[in-house]
């Protein structure tokens, strides 16, 4: 009879480094994972299914809900979704309002994801120093929009009120800081021996899986592939600011942990080109009273965790007939099971960590 | 009869004294963490929070100790005394001014070296029995990690008793002793195995970046995941109580024990010892965690090979009498 020599483990939905209610299944040869099978679904909310009862504008508030710890960049896929099948004209104003707060977003999530990593490496200290500069950053949002976290903030034909007064140049003077801000935490964990030979050459994914998978975002930056929405199909006036897509070379933890890092300077410098040529005028465009869609159409849009997009059928009602979102994290989710089997049981959380998802956009 | 009622007394006082340090520790750990990140720690129990230790052994000793079914019962229970015996009896030892001591050992280093390993087997019995394959995991690391980082932590001890020529603690802080000559302590003449030592002990005591066996981003709590209220508390008081006893052992050996100008003996022992214990906080707060892997061969390939030949060395100069 032939022993076995593997034992099984079941880590998740209840375990603290699973960033939420993360559920896979290892296949365990000492410390050294043989097999990995992802499992989703526990935090299903029916989103989708609900938004079918639910007027246009009424989703807005749904899509808050998603990724929550990157409410903008949802409302903003959707909204965009919604005026793109309505051909609504957005004011200039509006859009750069809106790619203000999507790359303020940005950069909360990747300072979230800077914190969590170190703690799931088993150091405290920076989970604390990013959510001390986040913090600066949801202050903003809750003076711009009134909520901290799910800020229902956009609407469709542009934002639902105009600026605060003196919150521009607030922001620019946060936006001088960040890069010492970063430079803080590059030198906290960046240069750290024992982080680098954790992250180094570990879970490498290469290009080819990485497309055949569908991957996007940093993660597919990461193995060198130059592709961003923002640049490919700008939108929301993308067009207008100056700013570089950060690519890795080799795709292992490492990269992706250093990419976010890049991307937060970037975003940084986009953020402070709106706040600084913020022009003057409307910031919401002439909207029918009751939105009603007849047609389906498919928007898309760079979301700090990759392609985010939102196809809309509509049957000319109120309501949806069907709503559908492309979550970047859950297409993400698949290198798991590529890339995990042969690191250790320590590794399995590092790698997990760098893939950077929320469950509430995976499982919806 | 009246020496073995001083020895009771001495006993009784060696216990409620550690229990004093033990909280005061615990309490300096949270404090000094907080601080290192940008938080206040607690501040609500006590002035600046210190009855907070307090508060959270009453906690400890009035919950429930849950037991899991399917647990090794007489094994999971007995496992957390033969961790935390050890740990105390190591205590006997230290050396804490020439004249505060439990026993005046000749084989001091020796049976504190012999004692610390006992804990290990406690380590093993709470990962075996618990019946929990995260604990399982913890258990199988401890044991690679205490085994691998017993050898180099021998190993630098034997160059400081090859210099002193004595394994008695009290003896080997005379050897250093000078009131204010502190080129005298052996952290300057055995720098090496001052710095080898120092690293096993933070691996003996499990804290990071050595502190795989609990490591709970990974193994949620290693071997004692399944462990609650008192039994838990005394796995955790074990902790604390190696984070003393080994720093200040590393007090007697590297920095002169108790000896230091002005102030008495028994100060200037608490202020070195708990100047080595706060820079294992401040390692905690800075450092992520090493892999399985990595331990080993940091253990194995880096640490032992230097503490052979810093013992080497030693002996050569030993031997050309320039020590």
């Amino acid at each position: 009879m032939a022993i076995k020599t593997t034992q099984f483990l079941n880590m998740g939905p209840q375990h603290p480094s699973t960033h939420g209610v993360f559920r896979m299944m290892l296949e365990l040869d000492g410390e050294r994972v043989v097999m990995c099978q992802p499992h989703l679904g526990y935090l299903h909310r029916g989103i989708e299914k609900l938004a079918e009862t639910r007027t246009y504008p009424q989703i807005i508030a749904l899509t808050d809900r998603l990724h929550y710890a990157n409410a903008f960049q949802n409302e903003l896929t959707y909204c965009l979704a919604v005026e793109s099948l309505l051909g609504i004209e957005v004011p200039k104003r509006a859009q750069y309002i809106r790619v203000m707060m999507a790359e303020l977003s940005r950069m909360q999530n990747h300072m979230i994801f800077f914190g969590a990593l170190g703690m799931d490496l088993g150091a405290l200290t920076p989970f604390f120093y990013s959510f001390k500069d986040r913090e600066t950053i949801l202050d903003f949002m809750e003076e711009i929009s009134g909520a901290r976290l799910t800020f229902n903030y956009f609407r469709i034909g542009g934002v639902k009120e105009d600026l605060p007064e003196g919150i521009l140049d607030r922001i620019v003077a946060f936006t001088q800081r960040l890069p010492k801000i970063v430079d803080e935490y590059e030198a906290l964990l960046s240069g750290n021996e024992i982080f680098l030979s954790r992250m180094k050459g570990i879970s490498v994914l290469s290009k080819e899986l990485a497309v055949n998978l569908g991957i996007t975002g940093p993660i597919l930056r990461s193995t060198g592939i130059e592709y961003d929405i923002r640049k490919a199909e700008p939108y929301s006036s993308y067009e207008d600011f100056e700013f570089s897509v950060p690519v890795g070379t080799k795709g292992d933890n490492l990269d992706r942990y250093n990419l976010r890092l890049q991307e937060m300077r970037e975003s940084n410098k986009i953020v402070r080109q709106a706040a600084e040529r913020m022009p003057d005028g409307e910031i919401c465009a002439k909207v029918p009273k009751v939105i009603k869609i007849d047609g389906e159409g498919y928007f898309r849009t760079e979301t700090s965790v990759g392609e985010q997009g939102v196809y809309i059928i509509g049957a000319g009602d109120k309501t949806p007939y069907r709503i559908k979102f492309r979550s970047p994290a859950f297409v993400n989710l698949q290198i798991l099971q590529y890339v995990l089997p042969g690191v250790l049981v320590a590794d399995v959380i590092a790698t997990f960590s760098t893939v950077d998802i929320c469950m509430g956009e995976v499982d919806r | 009869m009246v020496s073995i009622g001083i020895q009771f007394l001495v006993a009784i006082g060696m216990l409620v004294g550690l229990l004093i340090i033990l909280l005061s520790s615990m309490w300096l750990e949270r404090k000094a963490l907080a601080h290192f990140q940008y938080r206040l720690g607690p501040m609500r129990t006590g002035y600046h929070g210190l009855l907070q230790p307090i508060a959270d052994a009453m906690k400890m000793v009035v919950k429930e100790m849950s037991i899991p079914s399917g647990v090794d019962y007489i094994i999971y229970t007995a496992a957390p005394f033969v961790v935390f015996i050890p740990a105390f009896m190591v205590m006997a030892a230290i050396p804490f001014t020439s004249t505060i001591k439990a026993a005046n050992l000749n084989m001091g280093i020796f049976y504190v070296m012999a004692v610390l390993s006992i804990s290990t087997v406690g380590y093993m019995m709470a990962g075996w029995s618990s019946h929990n394959k995260y604990s399982l995991l913890g258990c199988m690391r401890s044991i690679g990690q205490f085994v691998s980082y017993e050898l180099p932590m021998g190993l630098s001890a034997l160059a400081v008793i090859m210099m002193a020529g004595t394994m008695n603690l009290n003896n080997i802080a005379n050897a250093q002793g000078c009131t204010w000559n502190i080129f005298n302590w052996y952290i300057f003449k055995q720098p090496l195995a001052f710095i080898i030592f120092f690293i096993a002990l933070n691996a003996e005591i499990c804290r990071v970046p050595f502190d795989l066996p609990e490591a709970e981003s990974e193994l949620v709590a290693g071997f004692h995941v399944e462990y609650s209220g008192m039994r838990f508390a005394l796995l955790l008081m074990a902790e604390y109580i190696g984070l003393f006893t080994l720093c200040s052992i590393c007090t007697t050996m590297f920095l002169g024990g108790w000896y230091g100008p002005v102030l008495p003996g028994l100060v200037w022992f608490f202020i070195k010892t708990f100047s080595l214990i706060f820079i294992l906080f401040w390692t905690r707060s800075t450092l992520p965690r090493v892999r399985a892997d990595q331990l080993m061969s940091l253990g194995w390939k880096i640490l032992l090979p230097a503490a052979l030949v810093n013992v080497v060395i030693t002996g050569l100069l030993i031997m050309l009498k320039i020590y």
